[in-house]
This record gives structure tokens, sequence and C-alpha cells, in this order.
């Protein structure tokens, strides 16, 4: 069974056309590439399986259940965490802070437990408290635990995004852009930090990418989007020569 | 996880126990005056505390902070008149019945203003959090005003216009203090949560919190019906104090007064109220003197009504210019820097 299929996915932003018929099947453990034009619809797709808009038209099943109807705090509780293309940390709250509050999503106390803090919440405190640190060592950020979570730079910051996401508990993670405004060292660490929490966490990936040499490298298959459409899916190999790719990215070839 | 733990729990203790043994030496000691501000101080700090939490912490801008005081005021008010005070008093309209048959012990009135307030605040909540930012700002405005329209005009459960009269005082030090002490104790424990967290989550970023898998419209519902708890106890509390009430005291100038204690004292931060309700309160009366006329020795300035609130609200345009985010900020107090800045004990982190 595959962990997300999505069929016939199609957003309308009144006339526009934002997605088309958009299929996508999942299978556990992969990482799968979306790319395409500034414009063409990628982070629209994002936004429909992780709850933020309702699909004009289609499905989506997250391990075999719909998704339909649900809210995005309700589509990560069941498992699709993700992070944003422009990097959405909790200002004011410190790193520790900023993956902490991933794990209360499952938390069991009650607010009354919480206020009072009664023995679960100890328990469960502790355990949030833990948790953030195994994952803030996972992506590096240890010695910065204490920071305000701005006060980090750009870098560090997305691999905050990315350990705040793990810290719900997901089965499919989302990146939208990870390696957007990194330099070539940093997306080389982006990249073996994705493959090492893909096999510690059994994650499988769907992300969004416009550095090419990333994608290529840590994808195994792409789907690549324009305007709305997927024009071509299949191997990095595959889709670096196909000519409807190459068109859409540096325009039609003129014939003479 | 706080290497200080221990000695912080002592030292709020023992500072807790500062606070008592000044309530009870103001108690013996203190003119009717001086008691007569601290009880305001602590009301003030009751209402400001839990505004604080939905306005500061979830930073969902509410304005209905005088709805849950005035429902909280009647409510502890028509439960403490004895039968025969509320036939008295309701001389336009009888007292419609169980409200004219029911007393009960101040204790139990000022719970059940709280939790009536804290039941019209979530219902409240259903529609207010289908509205965001400035839209909830005037919806809850509204639902403010409609309380205060709805106690001027059910003459048979409020006494309308009229107001009642001749409530037992019962709001002693004790009491007030208490209260204030409990309120700070239970709603700073709530925002050091993960509760508390997943609120200021709120604030800062919400399709952030969605992503995280907070339940936002949940976590507002939260914070609106506790605030809406606390305020309903201050309300019953200052009902006891002031002995009559009657709809004009819960105008929108209340809902006023509290937006400028949390914001002077720093949106978010309940040390912020708990200074802005007291630099307010006492602020306000130690001004009077600039009401009176005054003798600076080579001139002599006659007494103008009124002129300590423009001395105010200079001090307030003065505190927003140079502590543009109140006077704490989001910071909350804690023993670790006060150990800091005294030098002595706790390591560094």
């Amino acid at each position: 069974m595959s962990v997300l299929s999505v069929e016939h996915l199609t957003m309308k932003f009144g006339g526009l056309v934002a997605v088309n018929d958009f299929h996508l099947e999942l299978e556990k453990g992969e990482i799968v590439g979306l790319i395409g034009p500034n414009g063409a619809g990628k982070t629209t797709v994002f936004n429909m399986i992780a709850g933020y808009y309702v699909p004009t038209e289609g499905s989506i099943r997250f391990q075999g259940q719909p998704t339909q109807g649900k809210k995005a705090n309700q589509i990560t509780k069941a498992g699709i965490a993700r992070t944003f293309q422009n990097i959405r940390l909790f200002s004011e709250l410190s790193v520790i802070e900023n993956v902490m509050i991933g794990y209360h999503c499952r938390l069991r106390s009650t607010f009354l437990g919480a206020t009072l803090k009664l023995p679960l919440y100890r328990r469960e405190e502790k355990m949030m408290h833990e948790g953030a640190l195994k994952l803030l060592a996972e992506v590096g950020l240890t010695d910065v635990a204490h920071e305000m979570s701005t006060s980090l730079p750009y870098g560090k910051q997305r691999r905050l995004e990315i350990a705040r996401a793990l810290a719900t508990g997901p089965q499919l993670l989302l990146l939208d852009e990870p390696a957007a405004g990194m330099n070539p060292n940093e997306t080389q660490d982006l990249l073996q930090l994705i493959l090492r929490l893909r096999k510690d966490y059994d994650l499988t990936v769907f992300l969004i990418e416009h550095d090419m040499k990333f994608v290529m490298e840590i994808c195994e298959r792409i789907k690549v989007l324009d305007y709305g459409t997927t024009i071509a899916e299949g191997t990095p190999h595959e889709i670096q020569n196909n000519p409807r790719v190459i068109e859409a990215y540096l325009g039609e070839v003129q014939c003479a | 996880m706080d290497i200080n733990h221990k000695r912080n729990v002592l030292l709020s203790v023992l500072g807790t126990m500062l606070v008592l043994a000044v309530v009870q030496l103001a108690g013996s000691h203190g003119t009717e005056y001086q008691i007569r501000i601290l009880n305001n101080i602590a009301i003030f700090i009751v209402m400001a505390v839990s505004y604080n939490l939905i306005n500061g912490v979830t930073g969902q801008f509410s304005l209905a902070p005088n709805a849950f005081v005035a429902l909280g005021a009647y409510t502890s008010a028509l439960l403490t008149l004895t039968p025969a005070e509320k036939e008295i008093s309701f001389i336009i309209e009888p007292c419609i019945w169980p409200l004219s048959v029911i007393t009960t012990p101040f204790l139990v009135s000022l719970l059940a203003a709280g939790v009536v307030s804290a039941l019209l605040a979530f219902v409240m909540g259903f529609p207010v959090f289908r509205t965001r930012g400035d839209y909830l700002a005037i919806v809850t405005l509204g639902f403010g005003e409609v309380v205060r329209v709805i106690a001027n005009n059910t003459q048979s459960i409020t006494n309308g216009p009229l107001g009642l009269k001749g409530i037992a005082e019962h709001t002693t030090l004790w009491w007030s203090c208490g209260a204030a002490i409990v309120t700070v104790f239970l709603i700073g424990r709530m925002v050091r949560s993960s509760y508390g967290m997943a609120m200021k989550a709120i604030k800062y970023d919400e399709a952030a919190a969605e992503a995280v898998g907070i339940n936002t419209y949940w976590h507002k519902m939260l914070a609106f019906t506790t605030s809406g708890f606390f305020q309903g106890i201050g309300g019953g509390l200052l009902a006891h104090l002031i002995t009559t009430i009657s709809p004009t005291l819960f105008t929108f100038f209340l809902t006023f007064n509290l937006l400028i204690i949390i914001v002077m004292g720093g949106l978010g931060s309940t040390t912020g109220a708990i200074l802005g309700a007291i630099l307010f309160t006492w602020g306000g009366e130690w001004l009077r003197f600039v009401d009176e006329p005054m003798n600076l020795g080579f001139v002599e300035i006659p007494g103008i009504p009124g002129m300590r609130m423009v001395i105010f609200s200079c001090i307030l345009i003065f505190i927003m210019i140079f502590a543009r985010h109140g006077i704490m900020g989001t910071r909350e107090f804690n023993w670790n820097w006060l150990c800091r800045k005294l030098g002595i004990g706790g390591r560094a982190r």
C-alpha cells in the first residue's frame, strides 16, 4: 500500500487553474521531488496535501485513509509534517521550544493536568525536552538550543524547521524548498541530513526544490509541473533528457 | 532541567510569604484609603493577568473583558444578596424566581461568577474565533457592549439601570490578594506549560502552529475561557468591594483601562500585567496631588481638576515612545535573572 495516493487533484482559484489533474503515488521510504518553473503550482500541491487548501476536485489518501475534510492540524497529527518555503519559526520562542512544541499535538495531559503539573504531565514534559534535545543533536543545533530562533543564520533556521516537523512524529515529510538560500556546502550537508533522517525515522519524503543539482542527487523520482499540469515524470536521468522539461525551463526551440 | 530549580521554588514560597506579610501588616496598620488602593491593585492584577492570557499570550485582540467582569460582578452579587435585600432593591420589577430566594456564601458566589463568565466566554468563542485580527476586536467589542445593554434592560434580573445596592463588603485584603496570588500562580503555570507554548505559537504564526499539529481553534477557546473565568472572579471581588454595581460601571472604559495596563506592562508578559496593574492603580492615586493647588515657592498654581489624567496620558506616551513593547516586553521575571543581577549563587547557563 502506498503512503500517499493523490488522484485527479485540481485546484481552481476563480478562473485560474493552479493545479490540474495531478496524480501521485508515494511508496514507503521514497524521496520524490516536485519541480517546475515559478508559479507552476508546486506549493499549491503541498498546501492541498497538508490541508491548507481544499482541492476543487480529486482525492488524497494518506495510508489508505482519505484526508478530505480534515484540517491542517489533524493531517499533521495523522502523520504528514511540512516545512515552509519562507521559513516560519515561532520568533520569540527559543530554539528548543520551537522543537518541543512539535510534541504538543501528541500530549495526553489535559490543560488542567499541565497547569497543575500532575505526574503524567511531568513525565510528558521530560519526554518532550529529551526528545527535542535528541532532534536538535540530529540536525546539529545542540549548542544553540537556548538561543532565540530568529537569531540563527538562515541555514540553521531551515534545519530547525525540519527538526520541528520531525517532532510531530510524521511518516511523510513535505519539504518546501529546503535548500533555498543555502551555499553548496550547506546544501551538501542538508542532503546527507535528509538521507540520514529518512533511514533513522522511516520517512517518506516529498520535496519541492529549485536547486537542480540537489534534486537530481537526492530524488529517486521526479515530477515536473508547468502551469499546473504534470509535463513529465521519471528518474532524474529521464527528466534531465526530457525535451518538454527543457522547453518548460528554457523556452521553446525555434526551428529555423 | 533547571539547575537552580529547588532554590527558585524556595524563593517563590518566601516571596509569597513576604507578600502575605505585607498584606497582614497593611490590614492591621494601614489606613482605609491605603487598604482600598491595595484591594484595587489586587483585583486589577486578577483581571489584567487573565486578560493578558488572551490578548498578550495568545495574541487574540479581544475587547470584551468588561462583559466577563460585568457578568461575574452581577452573578456573585445576586448570589450573596439575601432575599430580603433583593426585595427592597428590586422596586420596579421583582427579582425572578430562583435568584430571588438563593443566598450563597461568598466563596461559592465567587466560583459561580467564574464559572458563569467562563461559560459565556466559551459560547462567545464559537462565533468570535471565526474571525481574526481587527475583525475579532470589533466582534468582541460588540459583545462587550451587548452584555452591558442586556444588564441595563433585564429589569427583573439585574434591576436595570438602578443597579444592585447594599452588597456586603466581603472583599477583604485576604480575599483580593489571595485571588491575585492564585490567579498569577495558575495562569503563570499554564503559560509555562506546553499549552502556553502552543498559545504563543498561535500568536507568532498561526499557519505554522497548524503545521505542527496545534488545534488553533481549541487553544484560542481555552485561553478565552480561562481568561473569562478569572475575569468573572475579578468582577465578583469588585462587586463586593464597592458594594454598589450598575451597568455604567462596565462600559468600554473598563476594557480600556485593562488594555492600558497590559500594554503598558508589556503584551504577553504576566510580570508586565502585574507591574502595569500596580503602576496604573497606585500611580493614578499618587498623581492626585497635581489636581490640587500647589505652591512652588515662587509661583502659585491653582488646582485644575483632571490635570492628573493629562499627566498620566503623557507618561503613557513616554512609555510607548521609549519602551515600545511595554515595560517588560514579553519577558518574565525569574529568580535566575535576579540572582545573576545580585551576583549571588546560581551558575550561569
